[in-house]
Order: C-alpha cells, then structure tokens, then sequence
C-alpha cells in the first residue's frame, strides 16, 4: 500500500520537516486512532557548545570530604551482583559524557562509574552497600531533567534506571497500570494507547524521560489542566531506600484512608530520599476525538480573557492552553527555517487550544461557537484550525520546539515559575527590561552575550516559563537573572519551580517559596531516610 | 468571450494519513469505525494549486469548484476545501457505496459539463486504494490532454497553455499543453495552508450543492471488481544478534544466503 511509501515524501516535502530528531520519532509514531503521537525526540544535547566541568563553573561548591572515592574493592562488589552490561566505566576515550552531561550542557559531572541493574533487588544491594561504605549515588532516569538534578556534580555513581523497563500489569477495567521506572513515557503511552487508554501526562521530553523519572520530578507537563497533577493520579510506588529497603505500595487502591499517604514524599524527591522503581498509576481513557486551533492575539490581557472565555465555552473538553510570546515564535521560525508559521502576520501573543473529547461532532460544535464568538468579539485577531492530523500535529511543533529552538543559539537559561495568572507575563518583561538595562541582550550584535527573553508556558495551570536564550553560558548574565527572577517571583508570591523542580540550579534559592517551618521539616526528613547523604548530594535543599 | 479558468477540484474523504489503517474483524476490508477521516493529501495539494493559480492570475479565474463523491460525512471534507479556497462546492451523496475510479471518473466528466470547467486538477491517487487511474480515466474519457505527478504548474494566460514539471523516475520531464486539461498532482507541488478562523466562518455561507447518484443516470457505477480477501502484510520476523564474524558466516550459510 502506498501509504507507507506516501508517509516518507509527505513528511519531507517540507509540510512537517522540522527537524531530523522529530522526523525520526514520527516514524516511531505510535498506531493509535487519535491524538498526537509525533513528538520531537529529545536529542542527546541540545547544543553543540561543549560544557564546563560544574566543578569549575561553580567553585564554591566543594566536594564532601566524608564521601568514599570509588576503590577497586567497590569494583568488585559491583561486579559480583551485576553482569558486564549493567556497569559502564569511564575509560580514556569514554567519559561516559552521556550519563555526566545534562540535557541542556549546562553542568557536567566526574563520575567514573554507571550502573544500570535490571533488577529491584539489585538496587537494593547496590544501595544497602553505598550507604555503608559512604558512595554517593545520583539516581538517574531518561536525564532530561532542567536543573542539573539528574548528573553528578563530582564523583557520584550514575544509578540508571534504564534497564529497568517491564511493563508490570495493566487492568483494562479500572485503567491501573503498573510499571518499572525505567520504562519510557512514550512507550507507557503506546502501550496504553492499545488499550485504549493514555498517560495522564504528556511533555516533549516523552521519547526519552522516564515514568519514574517523571514521578520523581513530580513534572507538570501538557495534560495536567485535564488529568491534574501526578500527587493524584500514582496510586503506589515501589522505592529503595537509602539503606536498601523497599517501600513497596505497588498494590494500593484508589481509596486508602490508612494513616500517612508515604508515596506522596517521594513525588518530587528528586532522588533525595529514596530510588523509585516501580510506579502504579491511574490512566483515563483516551479520547477519540482532538481539536487543534492556533490563535493569535492582541495582548497578554487577551491571553487571558480568551482563556476565561475558552473554560466557560469548552469546559470538559478543554485539554490543553498553551500562551507563546512573539520572541518565542520568531526563534522557533529561525530554527524551522522552511516551514511556514500558521500565521501569516505577527501578533504579539499566541495561543494553542486542544481539545479531547468523546465526540469529534459535538467537540467541532463546541469548538466552532467559541472561536467564532472570540473573533466577532475581537479578542482573537486570527487563528487557523487543524483539518487533520498532520495539520494538528504540526500546530504543535509551533509549541514543542519552543525548547529546542530556545537553545540552539548556544544555551538557555530557564526558569519555570508559578504566577497569579495577571501577573505570569509581568517576568517576562521585567526580565528583559533589566537585560538591556545591563546591555547583555540583542537580537543582531552578536558580541552580547543574550540573544532574547521569551515567555511561553501553560497558561491553564499558572504557569510560566522564561528562557533566556543566550549565545554562550556566562557568569554576568547569570549575575543579571538571579536572584532577580527569584526575588520577582517571590514578590508576586509566586513559586520559583513550578515543575522542574529544584536540583543544582535551584537549590539555594527554595527559600523564596517554602517557609522555615517547612524547610525544617524537609530537612529532617531528609536525614531520617538518608543520614549518610548519600542520595544526590549537593542538590534540593 | 474573454478568457477564464473555472477549475474543478475534486476532493476524497479518506482515513486519515496519519493513521495506521486496520483490518477489520471479517478480513473483508478496513476498519472504519471510530477512525478519523480526512481530505486526502494529495487532493488537498491540488486545492491549494487552484488557489495558487487564482493568486497568482487574479482576474483569470472565475471559480473554483470542489466535488467530493463520498458518504454524507464527505461535506466535511468540503468545507474545508471552501476553507482553504473553493469558491462553491458540489456533494454527490452515495451513501456506503466505493465507486470504482471508471465510475468516479464518469461522474467527473459530467461534472466537468456541468460546470463548463476547463482545468481540472486533482490527486495523483488517493492514499486508501492507491489506485493512480481517475485522473487519466477522466482525461480519456474527455478526450483532454494530461499532465500527471506535477510537481510545479504554470499557466500562460495569453496561450491559454499550461507548461507542468511532472516527476518521473530519476528526474524531471515538462510537458505543455493547451487548456482544457486534466493535471494530477504529486507531493512537492505545493505545501497546502491552514485553514484560518475566518476564511471557516465564511466557507459556511459558502453554496453547497446537493446531488445523488441519481443525478447521473448515464452512469453505471456496479462495481466491476470484488474484493476476495483482504490481509495485513505478513510482520517480518525479528533480527538476530551474532557474535562474530564466523558465526555470521555460518548463519548465511545455513539459510543458503551463501
Ligand atoms: C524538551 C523538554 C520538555 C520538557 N517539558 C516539561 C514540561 O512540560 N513539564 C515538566 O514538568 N517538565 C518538563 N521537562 C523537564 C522534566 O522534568 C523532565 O523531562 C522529566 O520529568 C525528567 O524525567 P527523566 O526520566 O529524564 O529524569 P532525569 O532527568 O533523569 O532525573 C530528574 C530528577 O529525578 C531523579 N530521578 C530520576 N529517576 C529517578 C528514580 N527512578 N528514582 C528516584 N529519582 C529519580 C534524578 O536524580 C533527578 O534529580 C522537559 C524537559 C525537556 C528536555
């Protein structure tokens, strides 16, 4: 039939050619009746600029004395639990740079070892011994994480959790699915998209990122205005503990009003206090029927009033508000180079609206009134709508290759913040007030160090997030962000993290968002589970 | 009479590219509930060349008209061709029924009288039954020339001639032909634009018309073809992993590869 040999053309005539890594992805494209399925792989790095050790990039950072050096007797307990292929060490012409490096090359660690077991009692042992003998350990998922959580920051082992990647059990009744933590997100989804079923959420990095790598960062993502947050929706976890013992709540049921809810410290750990590696979580079913429009309009305030119009008119079938700002889509024109924006003229701000829902006529209907209304009104200016999957899907690139477009100038600095939603896009321009106050920023003089600030982010759920694409990392645009863009956030009451979590780059400044009280509480239980401090030092608190 | 271009365009509802068609239970064809449905690509392409070549010779054109022959959900489709450009637009309802491209063809023709078209520009195929015939059946059975694949159209509008880069195999022919003319169109010709909210509003006031198979009498649209069976390809067996190169050899060997 010619409509696999069709596919191959289509996609290179330039209709959805974006990129070599989603075009690989979409031929991975899961067979599923609806949805978006066509996601940019998360490529190894983003950038081509090689990092700096995090040891020199921050040398106020000091290595723990306590900690052990990796010793040749560690070796060979090591390799007495585990075969060749779960351990990787760094030789002379391998620096093991994939499991060192983050995702954005922005920090790079030291670590001389890697393992990778396939088994919960392995991490068991493995942890049990760690703990006795003082070696540190960073648990490590698909590293995709944002603020440097996921690598070493000197000489700590690399837990990864890679092999551990069994789907466990799926009950087609209740939608329970229960897996390993390794197990990608998007194959989670295309197994469960057989089913008919889908993953609660959903974010760019799901051709790479972990289920419980998302678990462990308690990310946000694209269907949280829909499916809500990850603290709702895991009903159980499996997870080692520092001194090797398994918490296992694999098998709780939805309602369990027996004493403390455990599982819940462990959402947004970061791998502090324990390794997840099995995750039990609640799938809705899937919806038959998506609806893709891409607006553009006038004004932040219109962001926001076609928001409210858009909850009021769509309701349930409302499943994803997405904001960009002109400076997101002029970066993202740049890096697609040949594809067309959906838009023919500029505005200052655009919206992406999704809906899911059962029922592709009733959905159309609901659409179709709202749009119409918006525009008559005047709140839209202009907007296209999806006529089939192609076109829906390429909607979404406008605002999945937001990131990746972000930073291939050189780097990026993120921030991803929580607001009141009247104040979300005011960070946005104080950040860029103050950047060309300082005369770092320019679009065309290449000898600035920052090429633009740009806002986008998930306007249902509060939330911003502020990229500061930049031609190279450097100390006096650093100097210019933070803690400015804490001491803003703090100011409008807001949260310096609202899903990337805290790890290196934002453990200092949790005090901007969380109270003594609470910090003390963190702390204690921190050292409860993890007296030796092992598990990823120098990080979260 | 001055000179004009009314273009026919027309449109199938096919299941959606993007979509992994399934067979269904009774192995007699695909699966089509619950799957999405849309215009087919290639028909898409050739809305968006009418469109272009209005753009380009504003006053040449005179209309542009789209027909889809399909199940009453086919309107859908239409709508978006007025969408994205059409001007006036016709449904020929045939319930369930598949037409054969003879049978689709003949209803074009008529089609084509009907509406005193003198370009029309279609897919090269569709991509469900990937037949490749409508277009060259329709420009027989007219007795027009053809330019099939074109990967670029250009209308001299003081001829009244169409030159078209047609894609061949390993490279590029262009063909010339005066108008009227049959085009089909391939995948580079052009990259289809989105539908915009208000080009959406205003294709609802747009006409639609109704006919039925019975608006075609002459045409004998029984199939002539009966589909015996119906099969997913057979799934490749999974690779090995070899441990040297003497263990390949003796792999190959085994299966008389060599
Ligand atoms: C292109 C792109 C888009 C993104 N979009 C979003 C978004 O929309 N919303 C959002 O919230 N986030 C987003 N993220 C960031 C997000 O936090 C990560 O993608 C994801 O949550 C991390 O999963 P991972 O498996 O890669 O974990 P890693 O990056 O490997 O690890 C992240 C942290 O979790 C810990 N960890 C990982 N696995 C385990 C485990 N099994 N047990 C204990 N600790 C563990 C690590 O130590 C580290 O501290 C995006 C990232 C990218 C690259």
């Amino acid at each position: 039939m010619l409509r696999s040999t069709v596919r191959k053309p289509l996609q290179l005539a330039s209709r959805v050619k974006l990129s070599t890594a989603s075009w690989s992805a979409s031929r991975r494209a899961v067979p599923l009746q609806a949805g978006r399925v066509w996601w940019p792989k998360v490529q190894e790095y983003s950038t081509k600029i090689q990092p700096k050790l995090t040891a020199e990039s921050y040398p106020d950072v000091h290595r723990f004395s306590g900690f052990k050096k990796l010793a040749d007797e560690d070796l060979s307990f090591f390799r007495s639990i585990l075969s060749d292929s779960e351990i990787l060490q760094a030789k002379a012409d391998e620096d093991l740079a994939l499991f060192n490096e983050d995702w954005m090359r922005k920090y790079k660690g030291q670590s001389q070892l890697v393992l990778r077991p396939k088994s919960v009692n392995q991490v068991s042992q493995i942890l049990k011994y760690c703990n006795e003998q003082k070696l540190a350990v960073v648990p490590q998922g698909g590293n995709t994480g944002l603020v440097g959580g996921s690598v070493p920051v000197f000489d700590e082992i690399v837990l990864s959790l890679t092999q551990l990647n069994k789907i466990r059990d799926f009950d087609p009744v209740s939608g329970i699915l229960k897996c390993d933590a390794g197990v990608i997100l998007e194959n989670a989804d295309s197994f469960l998209a057989e089913h008919g079923y889908i993953f609660p959420m959903d974010l760019g990095a799901k051709g790479s990122c972990h289920v419980g790598g998302i678990v462990a960062t308690n990310a946000g993502g694209l269907r949280l205005l829909r499916y809500g947050s990850l603290h709702g929706t895991v009903l159980g976890l499996e997870v080692v503990l520092p001194n090797g013992e398994i918490l296992d709540s694999m098998n709780a049921l939805r309602k369990d009003n027996t004493g403390y809810d455990l599982k819940q410290m462990f959402i947004g750990s970061e791998g502090t206090i324990g390794v997840i590696t099995g995750v039990s979580i609640l799938t809705p079913p899937r919806p038959k029927a998506f609806n893709v429009s891409f607006l553009g309009v006038e004004s932040y305030e219109a962001v926001q009033k076609t928001f409210v119009q858009a909850k009021q008119e769509l309701s349930e079938i409302l499943s994803a508000f997405e904001f960009m700002d002109l400076n997101s889509q002029r970066l993202t024109k740049e890096h697609l180079k040949d594809v067309p924006h959906p838009l023919e003229e500029e505005y200052p701000f655009y919206i992406l609206i999704e809906t899911s829902g059962s029922n592709k006529e009733h959905d159309d209907v609901k659409l179709e009134t709202f749009l119409e209304k918006a525009m008559e009104d005047g709140t839209v200016l202009d907007g296209v709508v999806a006529q089939d999957e192609t076109e829906l899907r390429n909607l979404w690139q406008w605002r999945e290759m937001i990131p990746e477009s972000s930073q291939a100038g050189g780097g990026v600095y993120k921030y991803d913040v929580s607001l009141p939603l009247k104040d979300l896009y005011s960070l946005v321009e104080a950040a860029n007030a103050k950047l060309t106050e300082k005369g770092l920023l320019s679009v065309e003089d290449t000898s600035k160090p920052v090429i633009s600030a740009i806002g986008y982010g998930h306007v249902g759920d509060g939330n911003l997030h502020l990229n500061v694409a930049v031609r190279e990392y450097s100390k006096d645009v650093e100097k210019a962000l933070e803690p400015f863009v804490y001491e803003h956030v703090s100011s409008k009451n807001g949260s310096i993290s609202a899903e990337h979590g805290l790890g290196f780059q934002k453990k200092n400044y949790i005090g901007y968002s969380k109270n003594d009280q609470e910090i003390k509480m963190i702390k204690q239980l921190k050292n409860l589970y993890d007296p030796n401090a092992i598990l990823n030092p120098y990080k979260y608190v | 009479m001055s000179k004009s271009l009314r273009i026919l365009v027309p449109v199938k509802r096919v299941i959606d590219y993007a979509i992994k068609p399934r067979i269904n239970k009774a192995g007699t064809g695909v699966e089509k509930t619950g799957v999405k449905f849309s215009m087919n690509p290639f028909d898409d392409i050739a809305v968006e060349e009418a469109v272009r070549i209005r753009e380009k010779h504003k006053k040449l054109v005179e209309n542009i008209h789209a027909v889809s022959i399909g199940p009453l959900k086919a309107q859908d489709i239409l709508r978006t061709a007025l969408a994205k450009g059409a001007d006036t637009c016709s449904h020929v309802d045939v319930k369930e029924a598949e037409l054969e491209p003879l049978a689709v063809a003949k209803i074009l023709k008529e089609m084509v009288a009907k509406q005193n078209a003198n370009l029309v520009i279609l897919g090269k195929q569709s991509i469900d039954d990937d037949c490749n015939n409508t277009g060259q059946m329709l420009a027989g059975l007219l007795n027009w020339p053809q330019a099939t694949f074109a990967a670029k159209v250009e209308i001299d509008e003081a001829n009244m001639t169409a030159r078209v880069t047609r894609e061949i195999d390993g490279g590029e022919e262009t063909v010339s032909a005066p108008l009227p003319l049959v085009v089909t169109t391939d995948l580079r010709l052009n990259q289809p634009r989105y539908a915009t909210l208000p080009n959406l509003m205003k294709a609802k006031k747009k006409p639609l018309e109704k006919l039925s198979l019975s608006d075609f009498s002459k045409v004998d649209a029984e199939p002539r073809l009966k589909v015996m069976k119906v099969e997913e390809p057979p799934t490749r067996s999974a690779g090995i992993k070899v441990g040297s190169v003497d263990e390949l050899i003796e792999k190959l060997k085994e299966v008389k590869a060599i």
